[in-house]
């Protein structure tokens, strides 16, 4: 069913692309031609896909507890800069130490970030949307500052110093090591859902909250950790990206990637496992969307375009049961009245 | 009923007191800010209404929508892509006017996309209004061309004769810019239409309890169709307003967060019109206030304090009154005749 919906979006976005005068075949081979023809583009998409995984794993996680996190962006830019910071004002460590110490200092940073709005939740009954997207705004001018008056690397661009060597994830080939330690993090993810008494009352909370309380759950607690869980695993994703592509953090850090953690959640079905190969797709359009321009001269926007038609067909259950006519209704819901808690 | 909850909204909710005092406090520091000095005290003032323009234009969205049970999470979003569609046909026509009526009809095509989701469709209001969100990004970036300008110019002054000229009050309330003035007009219209007719019962019936509109032949998928598409232009107004009045061009994520701020105006103004205009001036005066500390070189250094006041000020607002604030009943819940 999702496949359906991403050949449904993909046919729009070709006629799209063709209203705006271009060749929708010429721009689709160029996109599979820079994200999947040979092992070095292939390597750009999984390094695209590799804070995708993050991003979806992070929405898809607080999915499960009826809690939708679109702060991911706050959260990712937190543990990219955290992250940066220990990476380069730490040193003489062994990589053995330095690289897992400035992956954890990014992680927890994203998970106290994300458990505001639990909290906010839980205690004050503020709904999560609104809470997440105000943080996005103010974890984006706080790192902003940060990066420009506390750890700013001398000179004139604004932005932290390089990282010290060891605290560096390398490259396994053209295979980034960060992609399997994602992949690694979706397994744990599936793991804690599916076979544990945590991720068994998160889903509990999930489907009917009452019910969770009167079964002796308390839903204000599995509010604020799996918010903060679900920030956690978007700020991973920001050290990742810090400790493995970028090697420093910049303002403006991979702007948008909260969004595409909802597409890529939506996409998957909110199944960890199903996050990966979403994030693969998406990561591919990212990394042949320059080669889109480059030969088709179409503006990489398209992709962006090409992921909300996405979710809208994902989002709409019903267009895609009249295509196919079968009652896989498998619907998500996370609508719940400002005041609940 | 109707009598009984505006009265509420005024008497329980928000006591005189807390009014009085707030306003007080506010008319302390306006002055103090601005060193009694009758320009300053200007600036601030005018300020604080033309900041608050979009805000109660996009509260007024929201309240439309959810007063008939339908969340609407993508004002942000509609206004993006009205203030884009606005600039775009003003651009290429020439006419101001068109621009913003554009603007409104792209508002409302919009509010038929969400209400063709969530209502017709019956899927998740807040996925749908994160997917007009979503989805005006990428159509906006992808079509918008750089270089554009407009011919005519933006939106002019307008002076209302005589009363224009009273100090202070003269230059903040009556002489200002069309979508400013029409958006003075348009919140007792609405607050009227809500509260005192037939269709503002209906409205509200809808969203207080739809199984029992339908049993006395109100059109519950009808009302809320309806609803979401006005819902929708009062927040293309919004964004004209934004590329056409405020800023007189079309920026990438020109929006940058007010329809998000426009929800918490509306709760805090407890899906009241009025109420709403009263919390969007409360929220324009902190971005005045912000322009103000600007001016006067104060926390220059540190822009970045400044930038992030609107978007506390609105977690707070959420997280302090939100708890005690009563949101339509049947909100958020997709509606099926059985």
């Amino acid at each position: 069913m999702p496949i359906l919906a991403v050949a449904l979006a993909i046919a729009t976005g070709a006629i799209i692309i063709a209203f705006s005068g271009s060749s929708p075949v010429d721009a689709y081979k160029a996109l599979i031609d820079g994200s999947l023809s040979d092992s070095k583009s292939i390597g750009r998409t999984l390094e695209k896909a590799t804070p995708l995984v993050m991003g979806g794993l992070a929405v898809a996680f607080a999915f499960k507890a009826g809690l939708f996190n679109i702060g991911g962006q706050g959260q990712l830019v937190f543990g990219a800069l955290i992250a940066g910071a220990v990476g380069y004002g730490i040193t003489g460590l062994p990589w053995i130490i330095h690289t897992p110490l400035a992956l954890l200092a990014g992680a927890v940073a994203g998970a106290l970030w994300g458990a505001i709005p639990g909290i906010l939740k839980a205690s004050r009954g503020a709904h999560e949307v609104i809470t997440t997207i105000m943080l996005n705004f103010v974890a984006l001018n706080m790192t902003d500052w940060l990066a420009s008056k506390v750890w700013r690397e001398e000179g004139v661009i604004v932005r932290t110093p390089h990282i010290e060597e060891s605290a560096e994830i390398p490259r396994w080939g053209e295979i980034p090591t960060g992609f399997l330690l994602a992949v690694v993090i979706a397994f744990v993810c599936w793991y804690l859902l599916r076979s544990t008494t945590f991720g068994f009352e998160i889903k509990s909370v999930g489907l009917n909250p009452n019910a969770a309380h009167y079964a002796g759950i308390s839903v204000k607690k599995i509010v604020i950790l799996t918010m903060a869980i679900s920030g956690l695993l978007a700020a991973l994703g920001g050290a990742i990206e810090t400790q493995g592509v970028v090697g420093r953090y910049e303002p403006g850090f991979n702007a948008g990637l909260g969004f595409e953690g909802i597409t890529i959640a939506l996409l998957a079905r909110t199944h960890p496992l199903a996050v990966i190969p979403a994030a693969i797709l998406i990561g591919a359009m990212e990394a042949g969307g320059s080669m889109m321009q480059f030969k088709a001269d179409v503006s990489p926007e398209i992709t962006d375009i090409i992921q909300a038609l996405i979710l809208i067909f994902v989002a709409t259950p019903i267009i895609v049961r009249w295509f196919l006519s079968q009652k896989e209704a498998n619907e998500l819901s996370v609508s719940t009245t400002w005041g609940s808690s | 009923m109707s009598v009984k909850e505006s009265k509420s909204i005024q008497q329980v909710l928000f006591s005189k007191r807390w009014w009085i005092l707030t306003a007080l406090i506010l008319v302390i520091f306006t002055l103090w800010t601005a060193e009694f000095q009758e320009a300053n005290t200007t600036a601030v003032l005018a300020g604080t209404l033309r900041h608050s323009t979009p805000l109660v234009l996009g509260a007024m969205c929201g309240l439309l929508c959810e007063r008939s049970g339908v969340i609407n999470i993508g004002i942000e979003g509609q206004m993006l892509m009205s203030a884009w569609g606005g600039f775009m046909i003003a651009s290429t026509s020439g006419s101001l006017l068109l621009g913003v009526f554009a603007g409104i009809v792209i508002g409302m095509m919009m509010g038929a996309v969400l209400a063709g989701i969530s209502v017709g469709l019956r899927g998740d209001q807040i996925i749908a209004g994160t997917v007009i969100n979503i989805a005006a990004i990428g159509i906006t970036s992808f079509f918008f061309s750089l270089g554009r300008t407009l011919p005519s110019g933006k939106t002019q002054v307008i002076k209302l004769g005589p009363l224009a000229d009273i100090p202070v009050a003269g230059r903040v309330l009556f002489s200002n810019k069309p979508i400013t003035f029409l958006t003075l007009l348009l919140i007792p219209t609405l607050w009227f239409l809500l509260f005192r007719t037939k269709w503002g019962l209906r409205t509200r019936a809808v969203g207080e309890h739809p199984s029992a509109a339908e049993t006395v032949g109100v059109s519950v998928i009808g009302m809320r169709y309806f609803n979401v598409m006005m819902g929708g232009g009062v927040a293309g107004l919004a964004g004209a307003y934004l590329s056409l009045e405020a800023v007189g061009s079309f920026e990438r994520g020109m929006t940058n967060g007010k329809g998000f701020v426009a929800l918490a105006v509306m709760i805090f103004g407890r899906w009241n019109p009025v109420g709403a205009w009263g919390a969007a001036l409360l929220f324009g005066y902190a971005s005045a206030v912000q322009t103000q500390f600007q001016f006067r070189d104060w926390l220059t250094n540190d822009p970045q304090f400044i930038g992030i006041i609107p978007f506390v000020v609105t977690i707070v607002v959420l997280a302090g009154f939100v708890g005690r604030a009563r949101p339509p009943a049947s909100i958020g819940q997709p509606y099926s005749r059985e």
